[in-house]
Parts: structure tokens; sequence; C-alpha cells
């Protein structure tokens, strides 16, 4: 038995709490259901919950280094717009046409990151002007909705694998283990750990801290274009409302809190956000399971984050000194 | 002398101010009505209804929190005012009273959040945008709200009083010297300055920073409302998503004032060029026929640049 199995439990533990309510929620949902647990309504209940999931990893990558990513929902909203436009035709243009979506996700991701390292602004501020930059390109990009998209790769990525697993996991999975785990473990990772809990201290261990903050925005912003390129899989097109980003980087920073990342930095997972994003969506269908009228859709998800917000507050049972407190 | 004028001019606020000279001779080139009286006028105007909503954050913000639920408190005090003038004639003389009340209430919710339960303001400002929202969409039964603004609401976003002057500006310049006057004169407003350079040391010296906190949220809750309600008189009825434009323009004039989003540092002044500076961007680009997207580019390479010149935080090896 390992000895320090203690620390491992308390690192992970928003990653565990996550996942837990995830599977009560979505044992909720599959059991209520009418039409029981099938390969349609996994299907379905994936494709809707990976979108959001993905982002959430990507507020993550930048939520560690302590910065916040307000531009994140923008990325989305203009690699989906990018995407209705390159991703079709033979599978040779389609897959350039992918790549050619990863790399404006990375572009963005990358001057994002390059203000807030060498022109020394505040991530919240960049992000929202750069945000609204990336925003301005997808209109440009995209004034009416319409588009089209590969039909191929489309029904690949969104239907049901054989076996009935739904294709999105799979999705989800890819920059789970391409993106996130090579991060974690490499030495640019801790060094986005080392500066989320202390900059100055990593800064003076010698933490390369410009490289570490830039590789967290750029795959933060690569993270995007691949949840916009998988909303382009779903709806087939691409349409560019300002509420559309907004909702999704709200809901990003609101996910990723209650997956145990902490907005101070330096505490956290990824793998936690994920399991949160899927339970903010199964939450928000379970009204549809009881049949319910959606008009309270709204209110019942803000009153579950209200909740989860008034639970976190537990920990100050724990404060022995007020002082503690006060950061 | 010299020296001393410099050190009371913050270069941030020169800056902004120089920016917006700078904005109505560029765009005097294009046509000469940018320097009209009525234009002018006409600006600040639309300026007060986003002068309003920031003189809230802008408090928020010098205490070192951020308050994100600005787009649907705005919705709760148009929509709560305008339903309130459904009501009959006492609704109506209460209108503007009950659409503050609201986002005072929603600001209080949002106070004793981040005073008492201690998470970030950020999580718990966006839970309470949520509520709000998730409650409009109930009371409207997920229409837009019919119910249309009142006399008085009416007169004080489009009427206009002595010389011409629109009612609306009036009204953000008694908001702003209300707001100005806290800040700079009473205990609430060094409070408010140390608490957001350090939230520990104001604790410690025996300020009541909780009670102080849940006052800043509450303001900006009513100021947020007070917006709407602004708004609601101006397009003459509420809609549901009439705040959603706010937020971001809103924190970007606080910043672009020179006001450090990290908090304690700042003053209201910036605030006011920053948001005449927005305003006015957006109205140039928009007489020049500046395609949206155009706008939206632009509007973001100009805060960028300007916070770039003045803006940058300090180097790690100072």
């Amino acid at each position: 038995m390992n000895a320090d199995w203690p620390y491992h439990l308390r690192e992970h533990k928003g990653t565990l709490l996550a996942f837990a309510a995830f599977v009560v929620m979505f044992a909720i949902y599959a059991t209520n259901h009418p039409a029981g647990l099938n390969a349609n309504v996994a299907t379905t209940a994936a494709n809707k919950g990976v979108p959001l999931a993905i982002v959430a990893m990507a507020q993550t990558l930048v939520v560690l280094t302590s910065g916040i990513d307000l531009s994140a929902g923008m990325v989305l909203v203009l690699a989906n717009c990018v995407a209705s436009s390159i991703v079709v035709g033979t599978p040779l243009m389609t897959a350039l046409g992918v790549l050619g979506v990863l790399l404006v996700g990375c572009l963005c991701g990358a001057i994002s990151g390059l203000i807030v390292i060498y022109g020394r602004l505040q991530p919240i501020v960049t992000t929202v002007a750069t945000g609204a930059v990336y925003y301005g390109a997808a209109l440009a990009q995209r004034r009416v909705p319409g588009g089209d998209v590969n039909a191929t790769l489309a029904d690949a990525v969104t239907g049901p694998l054989p076996g009935g697993v739904p294709a999105s996991l799979a999705v989800l999975l890819a920059p789970v283990l391409v993106v996130w785990l090579p991060f974690r473990r490499s030495a640019i990772g801790r060094a986005a750990y080392a500066i989320g809990s202390s900059e100055v201290a990593a800064y003076m261990s010698g933490v390369p801290i410009r490289r570490a903050k830039f590789v967290a925005y750029t795959l933060s912003g690569l993270l995007a274009s691949i949840a916009g390129l998988f909303v382009t899989c779903i709806t087939y097109s691409a349409e560019a409302p300002a509420a559309n980003g907004s909702t999704y980087t709200l809901y990003s920073i609101a996910v990723v809190v209650l997956g145990g990342v902490s907005l101070f930095g330096g505490l956290g997972s990824a793998v936690g956000a994920i399991f949160s994003a899927l339970m903010f969506r199964t939450i928000g269908d379970l009204l549809f399971v009881f049949n319910l009228d959606p008009i309270w859709q709204p209110l019942f998800q803000g009153v579950v984050l209200s909740a989860a917000v008034c639970l976190g507050a537990l920990r100050l049972l724990r404060v022995r000194n007020r002082l503690d407190l006060y950061g | 002398m010299l020296g001393t004028i410099r050190r009371h001019i913050d270069p941030a606020i020169a800056s902004a101010f120089g920016c917006i000279v700078a904005l109505l001779l560029l765009g005097s080139l294009y046509s000469s009505s940018f320097l009209s009286p009525e234009y002018l006028l006409q600006q600040l105007k639309v300026a007060s209804f986003l002068g309003v909503i920031a003189t809230g954050a802008v408090i928020v913000i010098l205490l070192g929190q951020i308050d994100l639920s600005v787009p649907w408190v705005v919705a709760v005090g148009s929509m709560m005012a305008t339903a309130a003038t459904g009501w009959g004639a006492l609704g109506t003389a209460l209108a503007i009273p009950v659409g503050i009340g609201c986002g005072i209430g929603l600001g209080l919710v949002n106070g004793l959040g981040v005073a008492f339960l201690r998470p970030p303001s950020m999580i718990v400002t966006l839970a309470v945008n949520a509520v709000a929202q998730g409650l409009m969409v109930v009371h409207t039964g997920g229409f837009s709200a019919q119910d249309a603004s009142s006399p008085a609401m009416r007169f004080i976003a489009t009427g206009h009083s002595l010389f011409g002057i629109p009612n609306a500006l009036l009204v953000w310049a008694v908001v702003g010297s209300a707001a100005v006057f806290p800040l700079t004169r009473t205990t609430f407003g060094r409070v408010v300055y140390a608490i957001g350079n350090r939230e520990r040391a104001a604790y410690l010296s025996g300020a009541r920073t909780r009670a102080v906190a849940m006052t800043a949220f509450a303001l900006s809750g009513g100021l947020s409302a007070f917006g709407g309600v602004l708004l609601a008189g101006y397009a003459s009825k509420a809609a549901q998503a009439m705040g959603d434009p706010y937020l971001l323009p809103a924190i970007a004039a606080v910043v672009l004032g020179g006001t450090s989003i990290l908090g304690g540092r700042g003053n209201y002044l910036g605030t006011v060029a920053g948001v005449i500076l927005i305003t006015l961007l957006q109205s140039i680009l928009s007489v020049m026929q500046i395609e949206e997207f155009g706008r939206h580019v632009i509007c973001g390479v100009v805060i960028i640049a300007m916070l770039l010149i003045y803006g940058r935080g300090r180097r790690h090896s100072d």
C-alpha cells in the first residue's frame, strides 16, 4: 500500500466528487427516461455534453495558471463558422479543413497568451478584448447562419459506435489522451500548476513561466476549436450569435469550479471539469425526463449552481482561524 | 509647479480623454457633424445608460471582486419596473423604485454569498445571474415582457430639461456624484480601497469588511437595475436579453479608465472617460458604416492597444 494515499485522495477529491455526482445524476436520468437507456438516448445525451466538456477542459488549462479565458466561447463560435466553410468536399479536403480549424484555434489561444505574457495585461481583460476580435472574425466568416460540413465525418462522430457506445465519447477521450495527460505529466504542465500556486515562487525557482503560460493558452485555444468543430458536426451548419459564445464561456467557468478546479489556480484536473460538465448537462435534462414544463429549466439550473456554491462553503466549517478566510 | 500638476494627472485618464479627443477629430475629418453639440449630447445620452451600470461595476472592481450578474440584473430591473407599471396607478408611480429595489435585493444576495460563503465572486455572481434569468423566464412564461414602461421612466430616459440637456445625462451626473462622494470622502470608500489592496490587512485593522462588501454588491445590483429601468424607458418596453450587451463594455470601460481589475487602484473620473470612449467609438464606427464584424474587431484591438500603453503589470524582476 502506497503510504501517501491520503495526499493523493485530497488532491483528487474534486475530481472524484464530480465523478460521483455525475454517476448519480446520470443514473437518475437514465432510469427515469421514458425510453430507457438505449444507444440513441446515450448518444443524444453525450452529444449534448461533449462540447461543454471540451470547452471546460480548455478553461481548466488556463485557470490552472491562475488565469481565466473569457474568449473560450468565442473561439468555439469562430471554429464553428470556419469549419462550416472548409470542412467539406473530398476526404483529403476535409482532413485539411479539420487541420485548418485546429490551427485557427491554436492561433487564437496563442495570441491571447502572447498578450498576457509579453503585454503583461490581466488575463480577464485580455481575453474579453481578444474574444471581441474573434467574435468579429466569426461574424465576418458567416454573417447569416448556414454553411455545410462533410456529412460522412459528421455522422461518424455524432452517431453510435458499433456496440452502442456514443462516438462523441471517443471524441472526448482523444483530447484527454493526446492533450491533457501529456500536458499534466510534462515539465511544462508542472510549471503551469506551480505558476497557479505561487507565480513569484515559481519565478524564483526558475520555472519556465512564459513557456508554460504560452502552452496553456495555445492548448486552450486548440481545445475550444475542437469543441467548435464538434458543434458543427452536430448542427451541420454554423451561426454566430454572441449569446452562444458567452453562454459557453460562462458555463465553462461554472463547470470548472464545480469540477474542483480552483479559480485561484494550481489545483484541480481537467478530468474533474469534464465530469462536472457532463453532470451539468444531465441536470439540465432532468426536468425533461420528469416531464416538467421546460420553462423552469433556466431557474432549475440556476438553483443547482447556487446550491453547489453553498455546498462549497462547507469547507468554512473546517477553518480554525478567521484570518484564513482572507487571502 | 509643473511637477505637482503632473503628479495629479493620472496617465491613464489623460490617455483616455486624449483618445476621446483624437476620435472626435478623426471623426470630424469624415463628417463635420461629429463636432456638433446635438451629436455630442446624443452620444452622452446613450453613454449615460452604460455610465450608470459601469458606476456599479467600478465599485465592485475597486473592491477586487467582479460582478458577472450584470446582464440579468439589468433585465430584472427593466422587467420588474415595466411589470409594476401594469399594476395600475400605484404601480406606475412606484415602477422605478420597484425595479431598483429588485436589483438591490439580487445585489444583496451576491454580497451575502461573497462576504460569508467566500467562494470567488465570479462564481457567486454567475449563479445569481442564472437564478435571475430563471426567475425572469418563469415570470414572462418565456415570452418577451408585454408591459410598457411608465411615463416617469420614459421621462428620465428620453426627456430633455434645462438648456436641452438630456435627462439621462443628468441622471448619470447625479448617480456619478453620489458615487464619487462616498468613494473619496467616507470611511466606506476608504475601506473599499483597503479591501481591494489587501483584504486581510483591512480586516485586521478593524474595518467591517463584510458589511462593506455587501453594501458594494448591493449598490452594484441597484445601479445595474437602474440602468435597466433607464433602458426600458429609452426603448419604452423591456426585453429579456437587453442586459447582455452591457456586461463586457462595463468592465472594459472601468479598465480603460485606469482602474486595476485586481482592485484597490483607480477612480471614477477614469470610468467616465472609459464609458464615453467606448460609446463614442461604437457610434463613430457605425456612422462610418463599418460592418458589425469590423466594429467588434476594432473595439477589441483598441482596448488591447490602449491597455498596452498604460495598463501593464509589473515585471517579475521588479
